[in-house]
């Protein structure tokens, strides 16, 4: 089994990792690195997918939205459908601020 | 070459109080216009379908204060759009108040006020449906039908520009206008300066959050941009902050879908290849932006509709058997509850336990695996047309967790321990029930301006 003590996490690597929800329908992700040479690793290292997202977030791979590698901000961003319109009755996180915390721990080669 | 300056407090006008130093450091340099957004959709469905407002008036208020005394010191347009949250009717008539008492308060010389109103009737559509308009879903959603109105209790037009910058053109000294999109706040005058729509546009999108565009991270704190043709340079105006191309950048792409593209009733704005770079220590300059006209103007449409009456009880579990079963003291629960009141969908109720300590943020969503918490905090929310029927439901939601019956429980004197045998009443639920776009032949059509004369040394008179 591989030894995975001194792997690099996204934790590590980005500077923010966040939610909000884009619109009343959507919740979206950013991952934005401050260092260039860390986006671009990650960037290249493809440990993130929508395929990896929708299993990190236990939810079939068609409520992934979108995903986008966006250059000008080093940044990687998806989005995903929420389970029911923001604030409705049986809310969670009705700012969709809260929801990132599972990308914490996605390994970086 | 023509330049525009203009002055942003604020992301949320009244939301939190805006920090009023880095507000008049920005007065300092006399900005051409103060503009600030005051909506969100972010607040949930409640405000707009009660008609109610998520800040409380005197934090509105005071942010209107210190817009409003800082325009007029300096004989500049204020504009703030979506009034009072939401941008209802109810909103933008709340906000000419206020500007007409702060006026009289400080005795405010004669200026022209333009309200702008976007509600819209549930009727006005219905016929619009019947005459075979079609009211297109945005983001999955399916076309809105009868059913789809007939659920709904408010509908407000989200505007661009257009009918703004018209009433600057007609002489408006403060403009407060109803829900809007908020880079058209920015867009109106700079549009009326002749610069492009593309400009217009990506220097609102940009600038729409104030501080937010900066780092270190603040809310509140004032930004300054000076907006020339495909030269747009936003500057902190909080000595602590700065505004980088890592900032500008990443806000561009904040809380949207699509980071490459920002939609208006009158077309879209192409970001793909903008472009940012340092300026001075605490200001970028972006550029780049392209505007690509809509071949049909399409204008947004959010609708908000009751679906019930809420209460709330808190149950807490601290016995380490219960909180290893809690899957099975709910079900046990909830089997007690449809025994009761029938089947929830065809009795129309709903429970939810919200399970703070396992998964009550993220849900099913939540990947870590299940550990045992050493205490779990239950939020019991029930749902019910009925308010007596709502309170019944969640009385019993909560006390059957006190009294569920599991094989092996210790604690035999209660399962549970309620933090008071008490129903909490909450706001009705609300839905968003649209979240749609129509086509429009104007892009004005669906707003109505008129013009007031505001005379605070006369009304101070009176």
């Amino acid at each position: 089994m591989m030894d995975r003590r001194n792997m690099a996490t996204l934790r590590d690597m980005a500077s923010t990792i966040r939610s909000k929800n884009a619109g009343v329908d959507h919740i979206t992700f950013d991952i934005i690195f401050r260092e260039r040479a860390n986006f671009e690793r990650v960037r290249d290292a493809h440990v993130l997918s929508p395929a990896i997202v929708a299993g990190l977030l236990r939810i079939p791979e068609s409520r992934v939205t979108d995903f986008v590698v966006f250059e000008p901000a080093n940044a990687i961003k998806f989005t995903i459908l929420r389970e029911r319109p923001s604030g409705s009755p049986g809310e969670r996180d009705v700012f969709g601020s809260q929801q990132y915390a599972p990308l914490f721990d996605v390994e970086v080669p | 070459m023509t330049e525009i300056t203009i002055l942003c407090p604020t992301g949320h006008l009244g939301f939190t109080p805006l920090e009023k130093d880095s507000f008049l450091a920005g007065c300092e340099l006399k900005p051409d216009f103060i503009i600030a957004d005051s909506g969100s959709c972010d607040i949930g469905p409640y405000a707009l379908g009660a008609d109610g407002q998520a800040s409380p008036a005197a934090w509105q208020r005071q942010d209107l204060e210190i817009m409003l005394l800082a325009a007029r010191r300096l004989g500049v347009p204020m504009i703030v759009g979506s009034a009072s949250d939401t941008g209802t009717d109810r909103g933008v008539a709340q906000y000419v108040a206020l500007i007409q008492d702060i006026a009289a308060e400080h005795g405010l010389a004669p200026f022209r006020l333009a309200a702008i109103n976007s509600e819209q009737s549930v009727d006005a559509l219905r016929q619009r449906l019947l005459g075979g308009m079609p009211i297109r879903g945005l983001d999955g959603r399916k076309d809105a039908d009868a059913a789809t109105l007939a659920r709904t209790d408010r509908i407000v037009a989200v505007m661009g520009a257009e009918p703004i910058a018209a009433a600057l053109g007609a002489g408006a000294e403060v403009v407060i206008a109803g829900r809007a999109s908020d880079c058209a706040l920015f867009a109106a005058p700079l549009l009326n300066a002749g610069l492009s729509p593309a400009t217009a546009y990506y220097a609102g999108k940009l600038m729409e959050c104030a501080s937010f565009c900066c780092e270190p991270f603040m809310g509140k704190e004032s930004i300054f941009g000076r907006i020339r043709e495909d030269d747009i340079r936003v500057t902190a105006m909080h000595p602590g902050q700065r505004c980088t191309p890592a900032s500008l950048a990443s806000h561009a792409m904040y809380e949207r879908r699509d980071p490459f593209r920002e939609t208006v009733v009158s077309g879209h704005v192409d970001m793909s290849d903008c472009r940012y770079e340092q300026l001075d220590e605490k200001t970028t300059r972006a550029s780049g932006a392209r505007f690509v006209p809509a071949v049909q103007p399409m204008a947004k449409l959010e609708g908000s509709g009751k679906v019930g009456e809420r209460r709330l009880a808190v149950v807490g579990m601290r016995d380490p058997y219960m909180i290893a079963n809690i899957d099975k003291a709910i079900a046990w629960a909830r089997a007690r509850l449809t025994e009761r009141f029938g089947a929830p969908e065809q009795s129309g109720w709903q429970v939810f336990y919200h399970l703070y300590g396992r998964d009550g943020v993220m849900g099913p969503m939540d990947p870590t695996p299940a550990m045992q918490p050493h205490e779990i905090g239950v939020v019991v929310e029930t749902l019910c047309g009925d308010g007596t029927r709502a309170e019944e439901i969640c009385a019993l939601a909560a006390r059957n967790l006190f009294y569920a019956r599991l094989p092996e429980v210790k604690g035999t004197a209660g399962a549970a321990a309620l933090m008071s045998d008490e129903v909490l009443t909450g706001k009705p639920g609300y839905e968003w029930t649209l979240n749609h776009i129509m086509p429009v032949s104007d892009p004005s059509e669906l707003f109505r301006t008129r013009f007031l004369a505001v005379d605070g040394a006369a009304r101070r008179a009176a």
